[in-house]
Order: C-alpha cells, then structure tokens, then sequence
C-alpha cells in the first residue's frame, strides 16, 4: 500500500498527523512539506499528535522524517506528543535524540565565492611550492650526509631501483623512441625532398633525437611510470606507519627511501636516453632508406656527421636534470601524502603531473641556456 | 640504573594540530620498569601522545625529559641516538612490506651494530623466537596473520634491545586469547629485561592486568584528569568520569 501522509488541525489548535501504508526505504514516499508549513502557521499548533493507525510496514526512513519533524518543532517551541507512534519508532526516536549533537561538530557547507576560490587556491600553490623547495633542501642535506658516508640505505635497495628504473623499461622505451624516430623522418622526407634535400632526414632525425626528443619523451615514460611508482610506493608505506616505523629507529626517511630512488633515476635515464636515442634513429633509418634513394652507408654516415659530442653530452645532461626532476616529483608527492587509499591515489597523480610540468618547464630553460652558450 | 627511579618525565606538554589543540598541560612521569597505560576514550589525543613521546610529532610547549635529558630541545643527532634507545610497536605492525621478517628486524642490527651478517641471523632468529615465530624469518608481512604480524614488530621493536618499548593499543584487532598472550609478553619482557614499557590502550582487561601506572586523558576537558595506578584510581579516585571509565560504567553527571 502506498505511503501517505495527511495533516488535520483539531479544533483545540493540535495539529495531527496521519500516517498511512507503507513507509520503506525504497518505495516512494510523500514529503513532510505540509507538516512544516502547518508548523509556521500563525497561530502555531498548539502541539503535535501522530495517528497510525493505517501505517503497514515501516523502516528507519519514517523515523528519519520524524527525527526532521521533531527538529522543527523543538526549534518553533511546539510540543510533540509521541505516544500515537509505534513503541519501536519511538524508542529509534528517543535514541536518537539521546546523544546531545557535539557543538561544533556540524561542518556547513559554505558557498564560496569565485575570488575566494581562486584565493584559496592560489594559497595552495604557495604552500606546494613552499614543500618541494623544503624537500629539496632535506634532499640536498640527505646528499650531504651520503658522501660524508653517514646516511643509512640498503644498497640492495639501490640495486632493485636501477633495475625496476633501467632495465625493466626498455621495451617501452624502445617502442616508443622507435616510432618517434619514424615520425620524425617521414616529416623529414616529405618537407625535405621538396627542395632536393631528402638525405638531411638523417640530420633532421639524429639532431632532434640526441638533443631533445629522446632525454624528455624518455622522462616522460619515466615520469608515469618509475615516478607514479615512486609516489605510490611511498605514499602506502606512509599510510601504512611504515616511514614512521624508519624515523622512530632514528633513520631519515629520505636518506633511505628517496636518496637511492634520485640516484637510480640519475644513473638510469642517461642511460635510456642514450638508448633511446639510438632506436629512433633506427627508425628514422629504416624510414629513410624506404623512402629515399640512398644507400645504408650513405644514411649512416651523414647521421654520424650531423651529431657532434656537443649534442650528444647536451643530451645526455638533460636526462639527469629530468631524471632527477622525476624522482624528486615522484618521492615528494609520496612522502606528502595523506592518511587514506584516496590520498595515495592523489599524490600518485600529483606526481605524474608536477613531474611532466618540471621536465617541460626545464626543457625550456635548459634549451634558451644551450642556445647562448652555443651548444 | 634501579627499577623505581624516574625514566621518562613529561612537563608541561601541550599538544596542538595548528590551532587545534588536543591536550594541554600534561604533567607524569614513568618509573624505570613500569608498565605506564596511556589511557582515555576515543579521539583524546592518546595516540597523539605517544606520538610526541617517540619524536614523531613536535609539542607545541614543553618537552618530554629522558633520564633528565630533554627529548625536543635536543639536536637532532641526540635525538636520533636517543630514538635508538626506544622500541616501538605500531597499531598495525607497520612492517616494511617490501622485506622478510628477518630482513625487517636486521635492519636496525644492520645499521646501527658491527654484527656480521651470521651473528645478525642468530639476533633475529632469536627475537623471533621470543615472540613465538621462530622459522618465519623468510616470510614477507603480507604472508602472515594480523596477530602475527604484531608479533613480529614486537620483535622488530625489541632488534636493539631497547629501554623502552610503546606499544599504540597492542590488543586492537586481536582475539582476547591472541591480546592476552600479548599481555603475558609484554610482562615477560618487562620482567626479565627490566624494560620500561608505556602503552596507549583503552581495553580495561589489558590496563588492569599489566598497568601499575598510568595517565588518563580526557577528550572534553582537554587535558590529563588523573594519573597513578589503574587499580588505585578504579576505587578511589574522586573524578566521575575517571571512575566510570575504569569500571566500563556510566558517569553520574551523564546519567542524570
């Protein structure tokens, strides 16, 4: 039977409530509206009685309608006579009501205006940067005490790094970089060939691969995949007490968990830059020599005129300024994240994005710097 | 040093999360070779205490004194030698997810002992023992049981063979026959190595059996209501809310 809710005001001014069928999570239900319009009335009821007697099943969503009429009233001063409900609804009733509400415990929901969000989040721009120059402070202290041989890491944690870092990463480096290489000289050979010029898709390809696209397309694999690692490693041994276990043995968090992790980042994308570098000329060569009419030998000797050590060792800095970006991003995040699985989660994703957003800032920086020095 | 001497002496500590403070003027002090309850409903800041207690969390004011040595105002060198004397039981063990159990207790041996890798098994091999998993060594913590993994960061805690030992409420999630054998080590230990031990609990069956000191904090009032042994304060403190705590009742001035 459907649920019903009637009110009638008695001739002594008690306003009574009528409620009938079947009140159950689930089915659809009237609305107390017209029990808090008649409580506004002027002049207010003199009090409010319930009558059940047509009320069928019924569950906690009743007694959470009449916790709400109840509120009302008590707030408008108007007395409720309970002894028309069920004993079981009046027993849910009073247990409620049992527990005063903690004062201040309620949070509102308050509107915030568009200049106070953006303040806000201005503030929490600050604050973040504030937290990543004290890290790298912590960080640069933490080295200081490595090669004074005074900060405490396994180094078959070292060893497990370098692996998950170097080696584990490069099928997808490998892919990637080749299919970059690919693109690159199929650019090439179609804007080049126009002017006669095909054969400088060996250049085009080498140049761009050693000096740019292999240390920051390398970062950014590395970025979502070693530095996410990072954070997330990180963040659930923080969730865990696992880094409060490290600090109460006196041991330095970031001189066990974050120092190997920079280090095998520093070590390991130079060398998958290199890596790298090499397989996108692979397939820009295997483009070229497709598409072009030279020979291999002709191919791979402009490729090695074009790069010279400058490029080569440009490159290669850039990869430990990235890697180290990377890891830095990754264990920072990590080790500010906060008490729950949602907040690994975050701070994952946080590293993700902060760690692309240093490699491209520094890429920047790093190419306007390379440009007046000639490199 | 005797047993009944003054240990760990706390003064003045105010304990605050930004601008919300948690506990403020604690005053105790814990005798060598108590078992020191930390006690207080839910959301007191027990856990909090013990916190600022392992150098984990700073004190807005005061400072926790070690045999006379301050813990906070120290340098953070003396800190980290004085954090070595401790030994600390996590709520959930807090194994290093990423090691054995032998390789969680050797790490500390490791790092802070010239033992040969041979002698660091023997060490460990022992603690675990101690604690009743001898030939779990090779287990990784996610291998094992909640009551075990427990068990294993008592031995974790015990690497150093510290003075003191906190436990953060060692019977939470246990079985009562699992807490009670928990209970008899922590006496066993305490006894036998003479181990100051503080323990931040709210299971009465534990405190009673194993406390002889103890500080209740109070959630409403913010600050510390009593201290002394449990059994003491279950007959004859005057507080209300003390007693009811203590005897799993309900305060008058609530009843009312």
């Amino acid at each position: 039977m459907n649920a019903a809710l009637t009110c009638t005001t008695a001739p002594d001014n008690t306003l009574a409530v009528a409620l009938a069928g079947d009140w159950l999570l689930g089915n659809a239900l009237p609305g107390i509206e017209p029990v808090l319009e008649n409580l506004r009335k002027s002049p207010a009821p003199a009090g409010i009685a319930f009558d059940t007697a047509e009320l069928g099943d019924w569950d906690t969503v009743l007694v959470a309608r009449l916790v709400s009429i109840r509120r009302d009233a008590e707030a408008n001063g108007i007395a409720i006579d309970e002894s028309g409900l069920p004993e079981g609804a009046r027993q849910l009733l009073g247990l409620a009501f049992a527990v005063k509400e903690r004062e201040g415990a309620r949070r509102s929901a308050r509107d915030i205006g568009v200049f106070e969000g953006i303040g806000e989040k201005t503030l929490r721009v600050v604050a973040r940067s504030r937290d990543l120059l004290a890290f790298l402070g912590e960080l640069v202290l933490s080295f200081g005490r490595l090669f004074r041989g005074k900060a405490t890491y396994l180094r078959s944690d070292l060893v497990q790094y370098v692996q998950e870092a170097g080696a584990e990463a490069l099928p997808i480096v490998s892919l990637i970089s080749f299919l970059i290489g690919m693109i690159f000289a199929f650019v090439g050979v179609m804007q080049l060939e126009n002017f006669g010029a095909g054969i400088y898709t060996a250049d085009l390809v080498a140049v761009a691969m050693v000096r740019e696209m292999a240390p920051i397309m390398t970062a950014i694999i590395m970025a979502g995949r070693t530095g996410a690692a990072y954070a997330a490693q990180i963040g659930t041994m923080k969730v865990n007490e696992e880094v409060d276990a490290l600090t109460t043995l006196g041991m330095d968090p970031v001189d066990f968990l974050v120092t190997p992790r920079v280090i095998a980042l520093i070590i390991m994308l130079p060398m998958l830059t290199l890596y790298g570098s090499l397989m996108g000329i692979l397939g820009g060569t295997f483009v070229g020599l497709s598409m072009l009419d030279v020979s291999l030998v002709q191919y791979a000797t402009q490729t090695v005129n074009s790069v010279g050590l400058n490029s080569l060792l440009g490159g290669l800095f850039k990869a430990v300024v990235y890697g180290s970006l990377v890891a830095i991003a990754g264990c920072q995040q990590g080790l500010a994240c906060g008490n729950s699985a949602m907040a690994v989660g975050e701070s994952t994703t946080r590293a993700v994005v902060m760690g692309i957003v240093l490699i491209v800032v520094s890429a920047s920086i790093l190419t306007v710097i390379y440009i007046n020095l000639g490199i | 040093m005797q047993v009944g001497t003054a240990h760990i002496d706390a003064r003045d500590i105010t304990i605050a999360y930004g601008d919300f403070v948690v506990q403020r003027d604690l005053n105790f002090t814990v005798n060598r070779g108590d078992v020191f309850i930390i006690m207080g409903g839910s959301g007191c800041g027990k856990s909090t205490l013990l916190k600022v207690m392992i150098g984990l969390k700073s004190p807005t004011q005061g400072d926790v004194f070690y045999e006379g040595v301050p813990f906070w105002a120290s340098g953070d060198d003396e800190r980290d030698a004085m954090k070595r004397r401790f030994g600390t039981l996590f709520q959930s063990g807090a194994l290093w997810s990423s090691m054995t159990l032998a390789e969680n207790i050797g790490l500390a041996l490791k790092q802070y002992t010239t033992l040969s890798d041979a002698e660091i098994r023997d060490v460990v091999n022992y603690k675990l023992m101690l604690v009743g998993l001898a030939g779990f060594e090779d287990y990784y913590p996610n291998e094992i049981s909640g009551g075990m993994k427990k068990r294993a960061g008592l031995a974790r805690a015990m690497a150093l063979d510290p003075e003191i030992l906190f436990f953060d409420e060692p019977s939470a999630g246990l079985d009562p026959i699992s807490a009670r054998l928990l209970d008899d080590l922590i006496l066993e230990l305490r006894d036998s190595l003479g181990t100051t031990v503080v323990v931040v609990t709210h299971e009465l069956a534990s405190i009673f059996a194993i406390g002889n000191n103890s500080v209740f904090l109070d959630a409403d009032a913010k600050t510390q209501l009593a201290t002394g042994d449990p059994k003491a304060l279950r007959e004859s403190h005057p507080n209300e809310i003390v007693r009811a705590f203590l005897t799993r009742g309900v305060p008058e001035a609530n009843a009312a």
